[in-house]
């Protein structure tokens, strides 16, 4: 019996123990008009050498393309070591610390995890993580309504530039609770959110201001700016980020005069494979006066009977198996496993090898937007400085195009074009610091034949 | 045993220089979005990094390393080949935009799962988006209430919960924009029908169960209670935390409920992670099929594609940037198709013969059953209010001295309706050996109590910190941290 130890003697002796005839009879308070008959409809068992045979038919059917594509998910250079120590059982197959003197490993790595987020955004304190960075503005959304008390209107602008999807969730998880959101343009030459946007707003009751920097088209933002009018104004500025990004750009904390109250993020550039889109964690950083409001796992140092320091869940009074309907948030878990890549990943590269990644990453998207943007009917979007995106225009439709590229194993970025009508045919670019020259050749290559291949539209 | 800080391993100048680029690149960034001055990020060998994390591991209890009988959490054997097939480079490398016909076979994957938990709860749909059990009894309560407005049946926001459901459950209710009316359990274990019939009106919008309950036990008068919430207009919500006690014996959708979430993390055996990644997959009954979340994996004859909010205009919408943590699903995948259609039942078989064993044994050696009139479900409860009441030892108490012997200890204080409670479950996956030697402790622990209580209170001993102050904790914050 695969995975069950039970000998047949074994099950004797615990049904006489039971006092049981046999082990249907431990069902017997089930009505009996519900029980199943079986699960025809699930397949018979598959052994490991069969089941790796078939993962392996699948995996090999889906191929490895040359991606170029980020749009919320990045794919960087992972160390080994980050993985094989993920894997220890002793991380991978432990729950929830709620017994701390038992689960010190994953308590200080918390702990240490905290330090690092709270370094980089610039801001005082991290949570243990969230589920990922879209629930996550959602999240920091629903926390500024708490958070913002000189705030009754519940109204958040959201920029256009952000990325649309995170929008959408947002709108799910935080809607039902009589949030308004209202959008902020951007400007159409440089793809930056138009900071004039905002004064309209000035002098009335504004909860948050969201900012994403770099924007969802790679775009650098005017934070400056737009956190001092949030602030001016009574709202709270939460910045959506990118981790890799802050090795090289100043830090939420520190934007404006008086830094970003919230920010939050996708760590899944630190050190979390692309996997199909998930798990990746939601990481969330904020001013130490906020922390009561900030919802999901958060660790605290303190000491032990015998005066040593140690490791705990703590400030639990606002989650959700305390405070059951009053809770900051039903979150119930972290994604720990995830944020022990994390860890692991900045504990390897450092505050010099992030910053190699992010700069890297920069060069090799300029290198990319040259080479494509050198194919005809390729034209760059946006002249403003970026980081490591960048929106190209297509004289034609871009899903054919990328179709083709997929043929010749080249997954040539995200059509944003459905999400962004006003851009007409757009594409969004990406390459990390894992392209190399030799694949930006290989993709303008493609690009120019397919492009030669096809129409452009009329 | 003790381990520094990895910040206080770091040396300015050191690094793992072979997991980075080398050659040295500026930045074209404004002057005014420069980062002016270095993160606190550690400065490390690749060795010292690689020896510290692995100690830090070593401070762990985990299921490959102990009996981990933490109560409604499920703390089964992770198979590794879950793991390992999972993690293909393939399925690894793929991004979640990549064109579809990029991703045939993981999309098949996904579809094929869906299909499975179809048939094992008995729904008529599946989505697999959902990050975590709590967002997928937000999906599932968000449906509920879009199904009403689609009725215009604005008035129903009151969702009906017992006093021993999770927490989750109330917490979610609010999230949604509900109320939250909790009704009370029978001194039996089931539910109070005449409180639920009272209960019951034009304003309710559902009820959420957890069947077996949190107490561990079968609601016997499920059929009832379907009778009662349907015909006042309400729907059925099932919190699956406990879907491991009925794998294959009975199915929720049999029941009647119309929609349910999955902790794939415990049933289907994904791997906790020190606290996540979950996965809280929802089925839904016929009736709330429009209403899924996004996206789901459809089929067009031999093609697998995406459905998304033009397939289904009433979509409660997306509740993550992609599509869930569909790593998380491989490896559920690969569990059930381990496990396959005679494994699955065996799952539950063998989780509540251990159960019931394991209840039965330390009933014979004194301890108080807080239900011993029913049969447990995979999990059951001892009370020690006894013990705390002669001998001053607390539940807590046991558990941190379970730690000492070798054992993580079990729920405790959870459900909050019986005193100084432990939650037991140790499903299915741990031998008879396992199970006596936990019986043995908890009869040397009770000696101590009664001969040396002080062994309890001061519990644990052996551990690499011995218990912590969290009042402490939380009232002289330190959450980072500083450079001496």
């Amino acid at each position: 019996m695969p995975f069950i130890p039970h000998t047949d003697n074994d099950i004797r002796t615990m049904l006489e123990a039971i006092g049981a005839p046999d082990i249907e009879a431990l069902f017997e308070e089930i009505p009996a008009n519900l029980r199943a008959p079986g699960l025809p409809g699930v397949p018979p068992a598959l052994n490991e050498m069969e089941i790796g045979r078939l993962m392996a038919d699948f995996a090999t059917r889906d191929g490895r393309p040359l991606n170029f594509i980020g749009a919320g998910a990045y794919e960087h250079h992972i160390p080994s070591a980050v993985w094989a120590i993920v894997t220890r059982g002793e991380f991978y197959s432990a729950y929830t610390p709620y017994q701390a003197e038992a689960s010190q490993g994953t308590l200080q790595l918390l702990y240490e995890y905290q330090t690092m987020m709270a370094s980089l955004t610039g801001l005082d304190i991290s949570n243990a993580s969230l589920y990922d960075g879209a629930s996550g503005l959602a999240e920091a959304c629903l926390m500024a309504v708490r958070a913002n008390r000189k705030s009754k209107s519940q109204r958040i602008l959201l920029p256009v530039a952000l990325n649309p999807t995170y929008r959408d969730v947002t709108q799910v998880v935080a809607g039902n609770q009589s949030i308004a959101f209202e959008l902020l343009p951007y400007d159409p030459k440089g793809g930056q959110t138009l900071v004039s946007a905002l004064e309209p707003y000035s002098g009335q009751d504004i909860t948050a201001v969201v900012l994403q920097h770099p924007n969802f088209f790679g775009t650098l933002e005017d934070v400056d700016a737009a956190t001092d009018w949030a602030h001016a104004n009574n709202a709270l500025m939460i910045g959506v980020v990118n981790p890799t990004s802050l090795a090289v750009l100043k830090p939420p904390g520190q934007w404006g005069k008086l830094g970003a109250d919230i920010a939050i993020g996708d760590g899944q550039p630190l050190g979390v494979p692309l996997s199909s889109g998930g798990p990746y964690f939601g990481f969330m950083a904020t001013r130490t006066e906020h922390v009561r409001q900030m919802p999901g796992r958060i660790i605290g140092r303190t000491l032990d009977l015998d005066g040593k320091s140690g490791f705990t869940l703590t400030l639990q009074a606002r989650e959700q198996h305390i405070r059951r309907s009053k809770a900051t948030s039903n979150i119930c878990t972290n994604q720990g496993l995830l944020v022990t890549a994390a860890t692991i990943y900045m504990s390897l590269l450092g505050a010099k090898g992030l910053a190699q990644v992010a700069s890297t990453s920069m060069l090799r998207t300029q290198q990319l937007v040259d080479a494509l943007t050198r194919v005809p009917g390729v034209r760059l979007a946006f002249d403003r400085p970026r980081f490591h995106e960048a929106v190209l225009l297509l004289d034609r439709p871009v899903k054919p195009v990328l179709e083709a590229l997929a043929h010749r194993g080249i997954v040539g970025g995200a059509d944003i074009s459905a999400r962004y009508p006003s851009l007409g045919n757009a594409l969004l670019v990406c390459a990390t610091e894992t392209r190399t020259l030799a694949d930006i050749e290989t993709y303008a290559q493609a690009l120019a034949e397919t492009m030669r291949n096809s129409a452009a539209a009329a | 045993m003790h381990e520094k800080l990895i910040f206080e391993h770091s040396a300015p100048g050191r690094s793992a220089d072979a997991q980075y680029p080398q050659v040295p690149v500026e930045a074209p960034i404004p002057a005014a979005l420069r980062r002016a001055s270095a993160p606190l990020l550690p400065e490390v060998s690749e060795l010292q990094a690689v020896r510290h994390f692995t100690r830090l591991s070593q401070l762990n209890f985990s299921i490959d390393t102990h009996f981990y009988p933490l109560g409604s959490c499920t703390m089964k054997y992770n198979p590794k080949a879950c793991n390992q097939y999972a993690m293909l480079p393939e399925l690894l490398n793929r991004h979640p935009l990549a064109p579809e016909s990029t991703g045939q076979g993981i999309l098949q994957i996904l579809f094929e799962l869906q299909e499975m938990l179809k048939e094992v709860t008995g729904m008529r749909g599946v989505s697999l988006t959902p990050m975590a059990g709590a967002q997928g009894e937000f999906a599932g309560v968000a449906m509920i209430r879009a199904y009403h407005k689609a009725r215009k049946d604005f008035a129903r926001v009151e969702i009906i919960v017992p006093d021993a459901a999770h927490g989750t459950n109330p917490a979610t209710a609010t999230m949604c924009g509900c109320t939250v009316k909790e009704i009370p359990t029978l001194h039996n274990g089931d539910i109070d029908l005449e409180s639920l019939k009272a209960a019951v009106g034009p304003q309710t919008a559902g009820i959420m169960l957890t069947n077996p309950s949190t107490i561990g036990v079968f609601e016997r008068h499920i059929d009832e209670v379907r009778r009662i919430v349907h015909e006042a207009g309400g729907l059925l919500y099932y919190d699956g935390a406990n879907l491991n006690a009925i794998l294959g014996k009975v199915r929720p959708g049999d029941m009647g409920f119309d929609v349910i979430h999955m902790n794939l993390h415990k049933t289907f055996s994904t791997p906790h992670g020190g606290g996540g990644p979950g996965s809280g997959a929802v089925g839904v009954s016929e009736r709330l099929l429009p209403f899924m979340p996004v996206p789901i994996v459809g089929r067009d004859g031999e093609r697998f594609r995406w459905l998304d909010e033009k397939d289904l205009p009433q979509t409660i919408g997306r509740l993550s940037n992609f599509m869930g943590n569909t790593g998380v699903l491989l490896r559920a995948y690969i569990y059930m198709r381990m496990l396959g259609r005679d494994g699955m039942q065996r799952v539950s078989e063998f989780a509540t013969l251990n159960s019931n064993y394991l209840a039965a044994r330390l009933r014979a050696a004194g301890f108080e059953l807080a239900y011993p009139e029913r049969r447990a479900s995979h999990e059951f409860i001892v009370t020690l209010r006894r013990e705390a009441r002669e001998w001053g030892t607390n539940a807590m108490d046991f558990a941190k001295r379970l730690l000492d012997y070798g054992f993580h200890a079990p729920t405790t204080y959870f459900p909050l309706l019986v005193p100084e409670c432990l939650l037991i479950e140790p499903t299915e996956t741990e031998s008879k050996e396992e199970l006596d030697a936990f019986v043995d402790a908890m009869i040397a622990i009770r000696r101590e109590a009664e001969t040396d209580p002080d062994k309890l209170k001061g519990a644990p001993w052996t551990l690499p910190v011995r218990r912590l102050d969290d009042v402490r904790a939380a009232k002289q914050l330190d959450l980072t941290w500083k450079a001496a």
